[in-house]
C-alpha cells in the first residue's frame, strides 16, 4: 500500500468498499467526468538508478512520483509494484482484458501495454485518483447503486473505462456502431447497445454486465437504468416465479 | 520481457539516425510491440520512443489529407474529414481493437502490426516469420484464419489491420524517411507478400521511419462502407473485411473500389471487380459477379474454404449498402 499523502486519509481496497456502500442511496449530481486533482506535489528528490535502471518522475493522481526503474517495466507495474495503488488489476497482461485501464492524459489506455519511462509529463489518473477525498465519483457511486460489480476485479478498469467513455461521447466521438457518423449519439440518449460497444474493451468474467451498463445508463442522467439491470438489484421477494 | 536501452527521439533526423543502430526499435503506442516483447518475439537492444515527434497532425494539403504517422487511431476515425469524406475508413479503424487500444494505437504502428496467426506467438510451434528456415506449423495445422491468396510454402500468414484494407482501396501514399532521405510508397506496394521472406512485412528499409499516410482527394469514397465479419461481435480480429466504395452516376456504377482483410499477407485489391463493376448498374446480379470474379483465383487451405462462401457473401453485402450511399454494412 501506498504512504499516507498529507491531508489526505489513506484508504485500503476495504476501507473504500466499506464507505463505498454506505454511500449507496446518495443522490447523484450531474456527472462532472474527469475530475483530475490538480494539487501541485512537490517533487520528491530523485532515486538513485541503478544499471540498467533510468530516473523518471510520474504525475500520478495530481501528485509527481520520483522512481528509478527499467525501461522495460509497464505503467502497470510501476503502479501496483512500485507505488502501491493496485487499484489497477492485472488480468492477461496483453491488452485483452481492460482490468488494468487508466486514463493518460484524460484519455483510457491500457496500463499493461504502456512503458512506465514513455509516460513523463502525462497526467496519469487510476480508479484511486476519482473520488474527491470521501466524494465518490458519480460512476463509482452508479456502479455501487446498480451492482455493477461481483468479484469486482474487473471493476476499477471497468470504471475508468466508463468515467472516460462518458467524456468522449461529451466531446462528440463516434462508435463502431453509431449509424450516421456525422450525427455522434449524446449522454442522454446513448443506447444500450453503444454503452456495449464502447465498454467491449473490458472483460468481466462474472458477467455483471448488465449491472455496469445500467450503471453508465444512471451515470449519463438517463432514467431509469435497463429493465434488465433493474430486475438484478430487485428484492428477493419481487422477484415473479 | 528482456530489458533493452531506452531513448526519446526529438527529432526526425535523429530518429532515423538511431534508427540504424544494432537491434533498435522504433517504439510509438507499444500495443504491437510490448505485447510481442512481452512473449520474447521482440528482443531489441534500444527503443528509440518517437511519441514526442511533430508527426501529430491531420492536414489538407494539394495532395491530399496528410495524417502524421503518430495520429492516433481515435484521432483519425473522429476527424471530421476523414468521417464525411472516407467513412469506410472511419468505420475500419473503429471496427478494430478496443477504445483503449485506439487511443494510443498510431497510424505509423497500425501499418506495421505483426500476424495474428497461432503459431508465429507460439515459440513451441516452427515458424519462418519468426525464426526464418525452421518451417511453417500452419501449413499442416488448423488454418482456418490463413490466407486464400498470395501465399507461399513458406508463410500462409494474412495481415490483421483493419485501417489497412481502405488505406489500399483508397490509393493512399506511405511517406517515409530515412538513412537515404525521403520517399513515398504507393500503399498498395508498402506491404509485402511473403514468398521466401516472410520474416519481412513490408518494403521498408533498415532505419527508415514512416512519417505520414496521405490520402488522395477521392469522390467515391463518400459512399463507402467497411464490413468486419468475426468470431464475436466486438474485439477481435475479422475473419474476412471488405472495404467497398460505389459512386453512381445516374443508375449507373462510375467507379467501384473493392479491398479486402483477411485475404492475404497484405490488404488484398481486386481490381479486376472493379472494373467489372464499372458502368454496370447496380444490381443484385452484378454484384454476385463481381464477388465471383474477385474469389476466382482463390487458393483455399485445408481449413478455410469457408472463407472463400463468406468473402463473397460479405462483397455483396458490403457493395449493395456502398450503392445506396453507405453506413453500417
Ligand atoms: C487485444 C488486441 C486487439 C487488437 N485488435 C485489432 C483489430 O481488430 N484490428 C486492428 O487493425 N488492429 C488490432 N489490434 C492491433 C493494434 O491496432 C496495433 O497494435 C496498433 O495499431 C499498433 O500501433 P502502435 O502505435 O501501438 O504500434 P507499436 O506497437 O508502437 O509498433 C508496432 C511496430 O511498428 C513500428 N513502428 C511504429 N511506428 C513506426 C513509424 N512511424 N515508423 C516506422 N516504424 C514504426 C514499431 O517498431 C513496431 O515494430 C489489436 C491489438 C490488441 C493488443
Ligand atoms: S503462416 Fe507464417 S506466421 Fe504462421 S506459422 Fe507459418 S510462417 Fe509462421
Ligand atoms: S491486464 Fe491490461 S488489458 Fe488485461
Ligand atoms: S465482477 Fe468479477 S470479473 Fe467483473
Amino acid at each position: 500500500m501506498h504512504p499516507p499523502e498529507d491531508g489526505k486519509k489513506h484508504r485500503s481496497r476495504r476501507n473504500f468498499l466499506g464507505q463505498a456502500l454506505t454511500a449507496a442511496g446518495t443522490a447523484i449530481a450531474a456527472p462532472s467526468l474527469l475530475q483530475q486533482t490538480t494539487a501541485a506535489q512537490a517533487e520528491k528528490p530523485a532515486i538513485t538508478p541503478k544499471p540498467g535502471e533510468m530516473s523518471v518522475t510520474l504525475n500520478i493522481n495530481g501528485k509527481q512520483q520520483a522512481l528509478a526503474i527499467e525501461p522495460r517495466v509497464t505503467l502497470l507495474d510501476a503502479l501496483r509494484e512500485r507505488l502501491g495503488l493496485t487499484g489497477s488489476k492485472k488480468g492477461c497482461d496483453h491488452g485483452q482484458c481492460g482490468a488494468c485501464t487508466v486514463l493518460v492524459d484524460g484519455q483510457r489506455v491500457y496500463s499493461c501495454l504502456a512503458l512506465a519511462v514513455m509516460q513523463e509529463g502525462r497526467q496519469i489518473v487510476t480508479v484511486e485518483g476519482l473520488a474527491k477525498g470521501d466524494i465518490l465519483h458519480p460512476v463509482q457511486t452508479a456502479f455501487i447503486e446498480n451492482d455493477g460489480f461481483q468479484c469486482g476485479y474487473c471493476t476499477p478498469g471497468q470504471i475508468c473505462a466508463s468515467v472516460a467513455l462518458l467524456d468522449e461521447v461529451k466531446r462528440g466521438c463516434v462508435s463502431a456502431i453509431t449509424p450516421d457518423l456525422s450525427t455522434p449519439p449524446q449522454l442522454a440518449t446513448l443506447s444500450e447497445a453503444e454503452i456495449k460497444e464502447r465498454l467491449s474493451g473490458n472483460l468481466c468474467r462474472c458477467s455483471a454486465y448488465n449491472g455496469i451498463v445500467a450503471a453508465v445508463q444512471q451515470a449519463t442522467g438517463q432514467a431509469p437504468p435497463s429493465p434488465a439491470a433493474a430486475m438484478l438489484v430487485r428484492e428477493p421477494e419481487e422477484i415473479p416465479v | 520481457m528482456k530489458n533493452f536501452a531506452y531513448v526519446r527521439a526529438s527529432s526526425v533526423k535523429e530518429a532515423v539516425q538511431q534508427g540504424s543502430n544494432p537491434g533498435a526499435l522504433f517504439i510509438a503506442g507499444g500495443t504491437n510491440l510490448v505485447d510481442r516483447m512481452k512473449v520474447f518475439l521482440d528482443e531489441p537492444a534500444q527503443l528509440i520512443d518517437i511519441t514526442r515527434l511533430e508527426m501529430t497532425q491531420i492536414e489538407q494539403t494539394g495532395a491530399g489529407l496528410r495524417i502524421g504517422a503518430l495520429v492516433s487511431n481515435t484521432a483519425v476515425a473522429d476527424h471530421p474529414d476523414v468521417r464525411r469524406n472516407y467513412p469506410m475508413l472511419s468505420r475500419a479503424i473503429l471496427l478494430g481493437a478496443s477504445q483503449q487500444i485506439r487511443n494510443v494505437a498510431t497510424v505509423g504502428g497500425n501499418l506495421l502490426q505483426r500476424t495474428r496467426c497461432p503459431y508465429y506467438y507460439d515459440n513451441a510451434f516452427a515458424c519462418n516469420k519468426r525464426v526464418p528456415g525452421s518451417g511453417c506449423a500452419a501449413l499442416t495445422g488448423i488454418n482456418r484464419i490463413h490466407a486464400l491468396f498470395g501465399a507461399s510454402d513458406q508463410c500462409i500468414a494474412v495481415h490483421p489491420s483493419d485501417m489497412c484494407v481502405p488505406l489500399a482501396a483508397l490509393d493512399a501514399i506511405v511517406e517515409v524517411e530515412g538513412p537515404q532521405g525521403k520517399r513515398q510508397i504507393p500503399f498498395t506496394e508498402f506491404h509485402r507478400l511473403p514468398g521466401d521472406t516472410p520474416q519481412r512485412d513490408s518494403n521498408l528499409e533498415p532505419g527508415e521511419l514512416i512519417t505520414a499516410v496521405v490520402l488522395p482527394p477521392a469522390s467515391f469514397a463518400k459512399s463507402s462502407v467497411y464490413l468486419k465479419l468475426r468470431d464475436r461481435a466486438s474485439y477481435a480480429f475479422a475473419l474476412v473485411s471488405v472495404a467497398a466504395a460505389v459512386e453512381m452516376a445516374g443508375n449507373q456504377i462510375k467507379t467501384a473500389r473493392l479491398a479486402m482483410g483477411g485475404m492475404a499477407h497484405k490488404p488484398w485489391r481486386f481490381v479486376e471487380a472493379e472494373t467489372f463493376l464499372s458502368g454496370k448498374s447496380a444490381t443484385a446480379e452484378t454484384f454476385q459477379q463481381a464477388a465471383k470474379i474477385a474469389l476466382q483465383g482463390a487458393k483455399p487451405l485445408a481449413h478455410n474454404s469457408f472463407k472463400v462462401e463468406l468473402a463473397q457473401r460479405a462483397i455483396r453485402r458490403a457493395l449493395a449498402v456502398s450503392a445506396k450511399g453507405g453506413g453500417v454494412a
